[in-house]
Order: structure tokens, then C-alpha cells, then sequence
């Protein structure tokens, strides 16, 4: 592998209810997060592909961490989203570099499907900065009830020279949607967005 | 008896190689199980509270099973262990005492004849508040390689009239722990503390 990990996490939240109503089956996310060095802190390299390189192994693995984490089999993910931190000494571009070119293959491979584009956001910043995963109906971007955040960090990565990649995924959209919108239901899953 | 209302569960497994040293042979996991509850004294002086530490024991070995099976299923390799709470702005201190009966006695439970007291922290905080909850040896409070924290939270909780409720364990020691003391092969295992 030529992503090397100091620290993976995995987080697993369960909504039970809100507002005392009762949310039955639980709403449940998860999310996979991997701390790795990254290669080209502290100096302006050109060509960044063996982040993007990295970016597809972690695919791969975040994917099917996150998706282990919840118990289910892959195909009946709803939703999904990603995202990288940049450590002090990297650049945003190389969050880029691992997110955007190679990322979503593995990850669309361990879940079956993904027609839709996979949801992204990235900083840079210090130990325990937070990252807001946006998260996005897996088949049709559209799917109202779908969008969501999670909110992941840990306290202590990414250092200056490291670089903090999170996947999420879930078994269902927001705990008690009522705003309307295209449902789950309706979606034709062919153009990823309806 | 007022029942144990569970708005959202959080389960968190940090799985660490390295820390710039030796890449260890077994990484280092550590694991948190958070619930988030429903304060039944919120707002109010209530004297007598105590029983509420019957009602959460069910939910304190619920979190200690689901902790041993997020690190692989097998009690015996879990070899720290912490709790912690933190009460909302329409609660006391005190009500986060409540849990250091439930939590602490179902992890010893659950992992058999730990003999070590359960390292604890607790604060009244709003929702986002972190919390690092102590570790220490399950059967040697001054196994110095075992001392440790894990920084929990929730950007969402604990609500004003909630408490989040957390346990932690771990599998090892510090990931690159070298700073001498009692070890755990030392143990004499009688008194909880060497």
C-alpha cells in the first residue's frame, strides 16, 4: 500500500428519537477516517499522483470499514459522502488529489452502485479540526431527505505533515424528514441525480 | 423509577500503528461507547436520585458488551478501561455521578475479575463539549504503559435537559510506551492497584 496510515477511526451514530418522537429503525450512519502521512508536505510538487493513487486504496478500505461498521450489506447503503483535512504543511490540492480522481471507483465497487456524485468538502487545518462529511442520496443527488452532514474529528491528527481522508456512509437519510422533495422512493437512479 | 430515554448512540474505534516510531506488530485499538440520555432531574433540585443508578445499569451492560465486540469480540484482550459523563446546562454535576455504579460495575462484569478502579471524569458542558475520558490497567491502577485518555464528543450533545454517558476501553498499551514503572507483566492482580 502506498498510503502510509498512522491511526484509522471508525464512528457509528444511532438517532433513537428526536423531540420525543420515536425514530424506528434508529437513523444510522458511520463514518471511516484514516490518518496518513502525506508525501508532499512542506514543499510545492507538481505532480501529485501518487496521492491520487492513495486516494483509491483508501476508497477501498474506508468503504468497507464504514459499511462493515454498520452491520448491513453494501448495496443497501442510502447515502454516502467524503472528505479530506490537509495538515498545516500540505496544500489544499492535495486533499483534491486524493478526493476527486480515484476515490469514488472503490468506493461506488464495495457498494454496488452510486450513480450519484459522491458529496466532497475539504480544509486544511490543525490537531482536532473538524470535518463536516456533507452526505447525499447514494443513486440520486436529489433525494431531499438525504441531505445530511456528519461531523468527525479527532484530537489529535492531522499533524503538519499528515492528511485526515473520511468516508460516511448510511442505512437512511435524516431522522424525521418532512420538507419534501423528491423521495427514496421516486428516484429512476439513471442520470444520478433523480 | 423514571425510565432511561436513549436519544442517539455513538460508538467510536481508533485503531493506531504508529506515532512516528516502530510500527507496532498488533496495533493499538481503543474504543468508546457514548449514549445519549435523557436527564430526568433536569431543571430541577431533586434530592433523592440514586435509584436512577438501578435504571441505567441495563444500558451500562449494554454499552460494555457492544464495546468487547467493536474490539474483536474477546474479553480477554481488553486491557484498559475509563468512563465518563457530561451533564447539560439544565443538569448538575451530581447527576453525572449517577453513572459511576452502572458503568463502572457493568465493564467489570462484563470483562470477568477486573479488578482495577475505573478511571472517571465528568463536567456539565453544552452540546459539543469534549471530554477525555481516563484510562487506565483493568487490573493495576499503576501500570504506568496503560495510563491513557480518549477525547469523546458529539457536535449535537448532551442537550440541556440530557447527559451523555460514555465508556471506554482499550486493547494495550501506549502505542510507543516507554517511560518505565510498573509493567503489566508485573502484576500481582490483589489489590487493584499493582
Amino acid at each position: 500500500m502506498k498510503a502510509a496510515i498512522r491511526k484509522i477511526a471508525v464512528f457509528v451514530e444511532e438517532t433513537h428519537s428526536e423531540m420525543d418522537r420515536k425514530v424506528d429503525p434508529p437513523a444510522r450512519r458511520a463514518a471511516a477516517v484514516a490518518v496518513i502521512q502525506n508525501p508532499f508536505a512542506g514543499k510545492y510538487v507538481d505532480d501529485l499522483s501518487d496521492l491520487m493513487t492513495i486516494g483509491e486504496e483508501l476508497g477501498e478500505l474506508l468503504a468497507t470499514r464504514a459499511v462493515s461498521a454498520l452491520g448491513i450489506p453494501g448495496n443497501t447503503v442510502e447515502s454516502y459522502g467524503k472528505a479530506a483535512a490537509v495538515g498545516e504543511n500540505g496544500e489544499l490540492e492535495h486533499a483534491a488529489a486524493i478526493l476527486h480522481p480515484k476515490l469514488g471507483t472503490p468506493v461506488r465497487r464495495v457498494l454496488g452502485k452510486g450513480a450519484a456524485l459522491i458529496p466532497s468538502s475539504k480544509k486544511r487545518g490543525g490537531l482536532g479540526v473538524v470535518l463536516d462529511i456533507p452526505l447525499g442520496h447514494k443513486d440520486a443527488a436529489f433525494v431531499r431527505s438525504h441531505f445530511d452532514g456528519m461531523e468527525v474529528r479527532l484530537n489529535d491528527a492531522p499533524r503538519a505533515n499528515e492528511i485526515m481522508v473520511a468516508v460516511a456512509v448510511t442505512d437512511s437519510g435524516r431522522p424525521l424528514p418532512r420538507v419534501g422533495g423528491l423521495t427514496k422512493d421516486q428516484i429512476k437512479g439513471e442520470d444520478g441525480l433523480r | 423509577m423514571p425510565d432511561v430515554q436513549i436519544r442517539k448512540r455513538l460508538t467510536v474505534v481508533e485503531e493506531i500503528f504508529h506515532e512516528g516510531g516502530p510500527v507496532a506488530t498488533t496495533p493499538l485499538k481503543r474504543a468508546a461507547a457514548l449514549a445519549i440520555i435523557h436527564n430526568p432531574y433536569a431543571g430541577k433540585y431533586v434530592s433523592d436520585i440514586a435509584s436512577f443508578m438501578d435504571d441505567l445499569k441495563p444500558l451500562g451492560l449494554g454499552m460494555a458488551q457492544a464495546l468487547v465486540a467493536a474490539l474483536g469480540g474477546n474479553p480477554k484482550n481488553i486491557e484498559g478501561y475509563g468512563k465518563g459523563a457530561i451533564v447539560g446546562s439544565a443538569g448538575e454535576l451530581e447527576h453525572g455521578a449517577l453513572w459511576h455504579v452502572p458503568g463502572g460495575y457493568a465493564m467489570r462484569e462484563i470483562l470477568g475479575d477486573a479488578k482495577a478502579i475505573v478511571a472517571s471524569t465528568k463536567k456539565v458542558g453544552g452540546p459539543g463539549t469534549r471530554l477525555d475520558v481516563p484510562i487506565t490497567h483493568i487490573n493495576a491502577s499503576y501500570v504506568r504503559s496503560h495510563f491513557d485518555a480518549m477525547e469523546v464528543g458529539l457536535n449535537d450533545a448532551p442537550r440541556a435537559d440530557e447527559i451523555l454517558l460514555a465508556l471506554v476501553m482499550t486493547t494495550g498499551p501506549r502505542v510507543h510506551a516507554r517511560v518505565g514503572g510498573l509493567k503489566a507483566s508485573e502484576i500481582k492482580g490483589e489489590d487493584g492497584l499493582r
